[in-house]
């Protein structure tokens, strides 16, 4: 997965001041650099959306951790996108409650008003759609979470009005 | 009843903030355990209590706390206390309101908590998700420090206590302690062998008490209240309050504050108005996606740790969910122990290997390729993956309860789907297809 010509990666070109700085302020309350390993890969993402090879490296040679490590920890956790995502990441519950009140019937419709399947970005980079466990909200569901926003109680009319923009262009598209 | 719990939360789910928590009685268990009480004498009302955690297991609080060594007895350094926040059990959905709605009653509680084992050091580590309640407990640990509740010298009394608020990276595994406590690291979240236990020795190398969110928020109003007044709120053999959680295809699925010892039949039928037109209750989970099935003839027994352990199932997260009798039950164990087989650590071959080959069983079957020697291979992986021992935590074990109970009650539905070589409910788009 890792490029050999980044191995030399420069922290500093890769990283940005206020991303090296906000690392810095998690470096202050673990007593050695990798125990700030998670928190350096969101803060990355949080600014460029996914974390690159690139930014793999840099974080890791911060970290005084070999890069190998850090992938291991990259892509253990569900949250941490090693690949570019959209603008918006569609977390999609299909856990039990919501498939007991038909949850795959609004998979099924969502993505064929996207046009994309788990783990595929719609082609004008508006949003990604991954599979979540669970989202507590069971009382409400089907549920998902839109970007930030959790969606309840979904059904093919709210999926409709949700990305009615969307239902438009594949219209025209295809 | 008496609301304990869920006194600040009202209908509209606002956030409770710092002046309103205090204008209903808030941190003044804080208030008078740093002025009256020794750790010693806060450990010993919260034994007395018999106050079990709610994030599953049921294990006394008092007693968890009691293995922390104190004083003299501990080499110099942090302690620390941790709230386990990361909500991912299938179908638990009662510490999202708890933190989203009285975010201070939590951070009361942990004050206590950590005062009562002398740490320094707490962290609140929530799910990623959880994006509201992350806000919301963030401007309520900013009101606390500026109110001095938080940080050096809390209140004049010596005892100091900083306080950070961790949101996950996510992975179900986060929910065992120790693998909260790597992922706290900044390590993959495997679990650790123990011993030792993080009493002794958990976030880096340092005495660790890991507790529930729900159990936390109890501490506080022990402490003020006292021991004996939180056992008069329990119904039967437990001490207390519950969150009670209802979901699936019910009229009114919930969460409610209810005493221990309530009634399943009361919980199903009052609260959440029984089950939806059309539909008869087949069976349900009593705590969440690792519990075992139990069935109409159950209704009647009271929601306490021993009871329903002794109906075969466990009360885990007391949040329920609701099988009906038009969904397929091979379809939703199906769907948990692909769940469960997505959120293995990948540590130990009976989890890693195991649950992904029950997987495919169940996808057979439920997609009508299945063959009646499949029904023999499922017993085994419950024998197997399901005793404890010979996996490294308790997913795996946990994820074979369903499946278990779900062969002892619907073993017919399961010989219809290899009998007629389809699955017999329609009512459902089918998976593993």
């Amino acid at each position: 997965m890792i490029d050999a010509q980044m191995i030399q990666t420069d922290v500093s070109s890769a990283l940005s001041p206020e991303e090296l700085s906000e690392i810095d302020g998690e470096l202050a309350h673990v007593p050695y650099k990798s125990g700030a390993a998670i928190d350096a890969l969101k803060i990355v993402q949080a600014k460029r959306g996914w974390i690159s090879d690139q930014s793999l490296q840099a974080i890791a040679k911060y970290l005084d951790m070999s890069a190998e490590e850090l992938e291991g920890i990259a892509t253990f956790y569900n949250l941490i996108y090693r690949r570019p995502v959209g603008k918006k990441v569609i977390l999609f519950c299909d856990s039990v409650s919501c498939w007991i009140c038909g949850c795959d019937g609004i998979k099924q419709k969502l993505t064929d008003v996207l046009g994309v399947d788990y783990g595929e970005t719609t082609q004008d980079d508006a949003y990604t759609l991954i599979p979540v466990p669970c989202l507590g909200a069971c009382d409400r569901a089907p549920v998902m979470m839109v970007g930030d926003d959790l969606h309840t109680h979904l059904d093919e009319a709210k999926i409709d009005a949700l990305f009615s923009d969307k239902n438009k262009k594949a219209g025209g598209n295809s | 009843m008496e609301k304990v719990l869920t006194r600040n939360i009202g209908s509209d789910l606002q956030p409770t903030d710092l002046k309103a928590y205090e204008a209903n009685g808030g941190y003044q268990g804080l208030r008078k355990a740093l002025a009256e009480l020794s750790p010693k004498d806060c450990l010993d009302v919260i034994s007395a209590a018999n106050l079990r955690g709610r994030g599953g297991a049921g294990f006394p609080t008092g007693m968890k706390w009691s293995f922390v060594p104190m004083g003299d007895k501990c080499t110099p350094g942090h302690k620390y206390l941790v709230c386990n926040a990361d909500e991912m059990e299938p179908g638990a959905f009662k510490d999202r309101l708890l933190m989203e709605c009285d975010p201070h009653q939590l951070i009361e509680g942990m004050i206590l908590s950590a005062y009562t084992i002398d740490a320094d050091i707490s962290y609140i580590f929530i799910r990623g998700e959880y994006v509201v309640a992350i806000q919301r407990l963030r401007d309520a640990l900013a009101e606390c420090y500026a109110a001095g509740y938080l940080g050096d010298n809390i209140l004049g009394s010596g005892f100091s206590l900083n306080m950070y608020l961790h949101p996950s990276a996510g992975r179900y595994i986060c929910g065992e302690e120790t693998a909260l406590i790597n992922a706290l690291e900044g390590k993959r979240a495997n679990p650790r062998a123990k011993p030792p236990f993080p009493q002794v020795s958990g976030l880096w190398g340092r005495p660790t008490i890991v507790n529930n969110v729900e159990t936390l928020c109890n501490i506080a109003h022990i402490i003020d209240r006292g021991a004996e007044w939180f056992k008069t709120l329990g119904v039967g053999e437990d001490s207390g309050t519950k969150m009670f959680g209802v979901s699936g295809r019910v009229k009114n699925p919930g969460c409610w504050e209810l005493p221990m010892g309530t009634p399943i039949r009361h919980i199903l039928e009052d609260r959440a108005g029984g089950m939806q037109d059309g539909l008869e209750l087949k069976g349900f989970l009593p705590g969440g996606g690792s519990t075992d099935f139990l069935t109409p003839d159950h209704l009647d027994l009271a929601m306490d740790y021993n009871v329903i352990g002794k109906a075969g199932s466990r009360m885990g997260t007391g949040t329920m969910i609701i099988l009906d009798d038009q969904t397929c039950p091979v379809g939703m164990v199906l769907n948990l122990i692909r769940f469960f087989a997505h959120e293995s650590c990948g540590f130990c071959t009976p989890c890693r290997d195991g649950l992904p080959w029950t997987r495919q069983v169940l996808e057979d079957i439920e997609s009508g390729r299945g063959r009646a020697e499949d029904l023999d291979t499922l017993a085994y992986q419950v024998s197997y993956i399901g005793a404890m021992g010979n996996t490294h935590c308790a997913l795996a074990p946990g994820a074979m309860e369903p499946l278990q109970s779900a062969l002892k009650y619907f073993r017919d539905d399961f010989d219809r789907h290899i009998s007629g070589g389809s699955c017999p409910y329609h009512s459902h788009t089918r998976q593993g297809a």
